[in-house]
């Protein structure tokens, strides 16, 4: 009986007590002219005090991007001609979504650890209200994902994450060159047969620099002066290609 | 892999990356197409960069400010050789800024309608396919003619245009009109290019020659010439209240652009009047059945996602 007692609590601490402690290549993206995707490193080690469990360990990392509305729109045939018909918006959709995983995703977290936590891609979607006139608003959500995926910005990576003698952990994710700026969440979950035992969260800041900086912010705070300089730029580009050409014909 | 990450470029407002080198490229073919037949391009030009993935609003309004580039550029060389009656640009001006400013009005009304897609697209094809064959027809009669008997064909004619009051002098053009009919076009063209995105040269054009009867010669340095303007308020508007314009896509696009309208006007000039207007027939007719088949074939993806609250 005390035997029992001892190892139920033992499991209880060592549930608790492991803890992730999380490296990142780079917790910075920095968009520049010539950005064409970055990818990032994360690697990381289990910290605990208590033996290994006998179960084996479980990793799944979620990296996500700036979340927004959406409306989306499907096409039909009238009069012979394919138009928008019905759209659906959607609440909140991420601009990327990448999750990676150590073994199969079903195998690696349960449903309901899922459904808590909002890890996999159809979960990471969020749609609240449809309109009552259309009858499979679950067919919006899915081509949202299907078109990402296509673009990948959405991903899932089974078996991506590797685990060595349940302590250390590495994967890579690939971001595409079509970043949005913004704070990308970073969640790493520690499972055991499905079931969340520990959970790390972090940011990598996506952020452009430079010139790209000093453009955007100039189109967004001095409109006027931004458009006045679009129109110099293109007349004084169309002026010297006149210009040279009148060179060369000369010459 | 080194040379493809140099020529790969991040614009700041599009939000994607791009290969410089396909932008120039594109840039250039429709420069050349712009200088040739006095069209801004951009009924070419703008389907070209949603193909590419650049977003549908920075397409439109960065368009309108690369149009700006290669149109300055053409009318340059055109006025060169005399080939622009600034009168009758100016009057055409005066009708497009009042169409511009309608446009808009129009424009907006019909996005809260929903449905502005695919009315701009069924714009798109019922104007350059109505244009497209009229002038097609109209061009392949003229060379008849002239194989037949020699003389060029006399365009000059007087029907219901020169009946009207309000008549002014337009030198250049060798005619004697009312400002009525102008004004109209210009209008016109204006409504059009702030709902369609484009320069509005392709109805333009047409217009200038067979409503006002204006010689060919003129037409092209003439519709340049209002089309820099017309471009240039649309760009302005797109930057104060849309924020759509990339002034890095329009950098590249214009590079290449007016490289193109210079090279453009000259070849024009090897040309003769008749074959430059099949010519762009065939290209009108071509860009409206790639758009009308658009229409007609079932989509391989029937979703689309778009910005919220833009329906």
């Amino acid at each position: 009986m005390r035997f029992l007692a001892l190892c139920l609590s033992l499991i209880a601490t060592s549930l608790a007590s492991e803890e992730v402690v999380l490296g990142l290549s780079q917790d910075q993206v920095a968009i520049t002219t010539n950005f064409d995707g970055s990818e990032i490193l994360l690697f990381g080690a289990v910290k605990r005090e208590a033996p290994i469990p006998e179960e084996p360990l479980d990793v799944v990392i979620a990296v996500s991007g700036p979340s927004g509305p959406l409306t989306v729109r499907r096409k039909e045939r009238k009069f012979g001609i394919w138009v928008n018909t019905d759209a659906v918006e959607i609440d909140a959709a991420p601009s990327f979504y990448a999750v990676a995983t150590s073994a199969p995703f079903t195998e690696a977290i349960s449903n309901v650890e899922d459904q808590r936590h909002k890890v996999s891609i159809p979960r990471a979607i969020r749609s609240v209200g449809a309109p009552m006139d259309v009858e499979d608003a679950q067919a919006f959500s899915e081509a949202v994902i299907r078109i990402r995926t296509a673009e990948g910005a959405y991903q899932l990576h089974e078996n991506a994450v590797q685990v060595d003698q349940q302590t250390l952990f590495r994967t890579s994710i690939k971001m595409p060159a079509n970043l949005t700026e913004g704070d990308y969440p970073t969640r790493i979950f520690l499972t055991r047969n499905g079931q969340v035992v520990s959970q790390f969260e972090t940011m990598i800041n996506v952020n452009k620099v430079g010139l790209e900086r000093w453009l955007f912010d100039l189109s967004r705070n001095q409109p006027l002066i931004y458009g006045l300089m679009s129109l110099a730029i293109a007349i004084a580009a169309g002026w010297l290609a006149s210009a040279a050409f009148q060179v060369l014909r000369r010459n | 892999m080194a040379l493809s990450k140099i020529m790969q470029i991040y614009l700041p407002i599009a939000e994607v990356s791009v290969n410089a080198f396909l932008l120039l490229g594109l840039g250039g073919m429709v420069g050349i197409l712009s200088g040739m037949f006095g069209v801004g391009g951009g009924f070419l030009m703008t389907p070209l960069l949603f193909f590419i993935g650049i977003p549908p609003a920075v397409a439109v309004a960065t368009e309108a400010n690369q149009i700006v580039a290669s149109s300055f550029s053409g009318v340059l060389a055109h006025l060169k050789r005399k080939t622009v009656d600034l009168k009758m640009g100016t009057v055409l001006l005066t009708g497009g800024l009042i169409g511009a400013a309608l446009g808009v009005v129009v424009f907006n009304y019909l996005k809260s309608q929903g449905q502005v897609d695919l009315l701009v697209r069924l714009c798109y094809v019922v104007f350059l396919g109505v244009i497209g064959s009229l002038m097609f027809v109209e061009s392949l009669n003229a060379i008849r003619k002239s194989r037949n008997n020699a003389a060029p064909a006399k365009r000059k004619k007087h029907n219901w245009v020169h009946g009207l009051p309000l008549k002014m002098r337009f030198r250049v053009s060798g005619l004697y009109i009312s400002v009525i009919p102008p004004v109209m076009v210009g209008i016109l063209v204006g409504i059009l290019s702030a709902i369609m995105g484009v320069g509005g040269g392709f109805i333009m054009v047409p217009a200038m020659i067979y409503l006002l009867g204006m010689p060919t010669k003129v037409v092209v340095g003439t519709s340049l010439f209002q089309i820099i303007f017309v471009t240039g308020f649309t760009t302005l508007l797109h930057a104060t209240t849309n924020y759509t314009v990339d002034i890095a896509l329009a950098v590249l696009l214009l590079v290449g652009g007016v490289i193109g309208a210079q090279i453009g006007t000259r070849l024009g000039t090897y040309l003769k009047a008749e074959q430059l207007r099949i010519l762009l027939a065939l290209l009108v007719m071509l860009v409206c059945g790639k758009l009308a088949l658009d229409l007609l074939i079932e989509p391989s993806e029937l979703f689309s996602i778009g910005a919220a609250g833009g329906h």
